[in-house]
């Protein structure tokens, strides 16, 4: 079993990977024709944050993982102690 | 101060994005800082090659229109500390780059990082202009094929008149990188020469990089190829060409040729 799956292993071909990340790539491309969600998401998020905080660029993080069937957006903002006052 | 290097060719095709992230990921290697930038602005391609595709928030044009600052839109490498992508816009046009905008980008790129590749889009408009712009070092990346030299020769003459560097009356520092080159071709007569092609462009040889399967497996898998197969033929040729550019005398080699032939290069002058 283990030598069969080393031989599979080393004769895995690099056209499959190749066409799953188009296909996921193009799925996620052409849906987003005109209205990408997960950048509107992150506007408004972002918008509705900075209402209550001042916003600070180097303070935010934001990351997106486009995968298959889900996107998944992630922000992280740092808000220090005396923020709420500020704004 | 981090070095600008741009890498362009003016024929599109000839591996541009390739070397671009083969010469990263060589450079990081080598713990030293990289970023490299997508300029070709509604045609994004580095991201894909890098296998980064998937996490790409902001762009080039967001952080010149001050949409997202600069160390949010860099976007790390999984597999490399040392290297980022700058990302292009996929859904904006060339003429979202602008002059000041670029300059502002390169300037403080130039700040945090070793080096700064700059992967120009192909043709001789807006997108390759501004990516050569303020670029330190110029890699021409050719084909050993009659339309890609004579493209060369075009982009070769624009380094020399439209960069800072020109206007300034410096001297652009150009290096030429032949890619896809068949040495069992170019024995039979087949192809263009190396030294056929340094003769007609004339400037100074950054690295001959083989023809190989090595390179789409490793853009099928979202890799550099310095970094999925570090042991290939194509791979070890990015590895001597980024030894050049950070300094170092490497003597070039022709990848593929007999070993009666190496005698004969080693007198050819490295970029």
């Amino acid at each position: 079993m283990s030598i069969l799956r080393l031989f599979t292993r080393s004769a895995r071909r690099s056209a499959p990977a190749a066409r799953e990340r188009l296909q996921v790539l193009l799925a996620h491309e052409r849906a987003s024709t005109g209205s990408d969600l997960t950048a509107i998401l992150r506007e408004e998020i972002l918008a509705v944050i900075a209402k209550h905080v001042q916003l600070d660029g180097d303070r935010v993080t934001v990351k997106v993982d486009r995968d298959e069937n889900v996107s998944i957006l992630e922000i992280d903002v740092e808000i220090p102690l005396d923020a709420a006052r500020a704004a | 101060m981090g070095k600008v290097i741009v890498v362009t060719s003016g024929k599109g095709g000839v591996g541009k994005t390739t070397s671009t992230a083969a010469l990263g990921a060589a450079l990081a290697q080598r713990n030293e800082k990289v970023a490299v930038v997508d300029f070709d602005v509604g045609l994004r391609n580095l991201d894909l090659v890098m296998g980064a595709e998937r996490r790409v928030v902001y762009d080039l044009v967001n952080v010149i229109n001050g949409d997202a600052k600069l160390p949010q839109a860099l976007i790390r490498d999984k597999r490399l500390d040392t290297l980022f992508l700058l990302p292009a816009s996929q859904t904006r046009d060339k003429d979202a780059l602008t002059e000041e905008g670029v300059e502002r980008v390169i300037g403080e790129l130039k700040r945090y990082f070793d080096w700064v590749i700059c992967d120009s889009p192909a043709g001789i408009e807006k997108g390759a202009t501004l990516a050569m712009r303020h670029a330190d070092v110029a890699v021409v990346v050719t084909n050993p094929e009659v339309s890609s030299v004579r493209d060369s020769d075009r982009i070769i003459g624009m380094l020399d008149s439209k960069t800072l560097k020109a206007e300034n009356g410096e001297r652009m520092e150009k290096h030429l990188l032949l890619t896809r080159y068949d040495s069992l071709r170019a024995e039979r007569g087949d192809m263009l020469k190396v030294d056929d092609v340094l003769e007609i462009l004339s400037i100074p040889l950054l690295g001959i990089i083989p023809e190989s399967t090595d390179v789409l497996k490793a853009s099928n898998l979202g890799a550099p190829v310095t970094l999925s197969d570090a042991r290939s033929a194509p791979a070890q040729a990015y590895f001597e060409a980024a030894r050049r550019l950070a300094g170092e005398i490497v003597p070039v080699t022709v990848p593929g040729e007999k070993r009666g032939i190496f005698g004969k290069l080693f007198g050819r002058k490295a970029a």
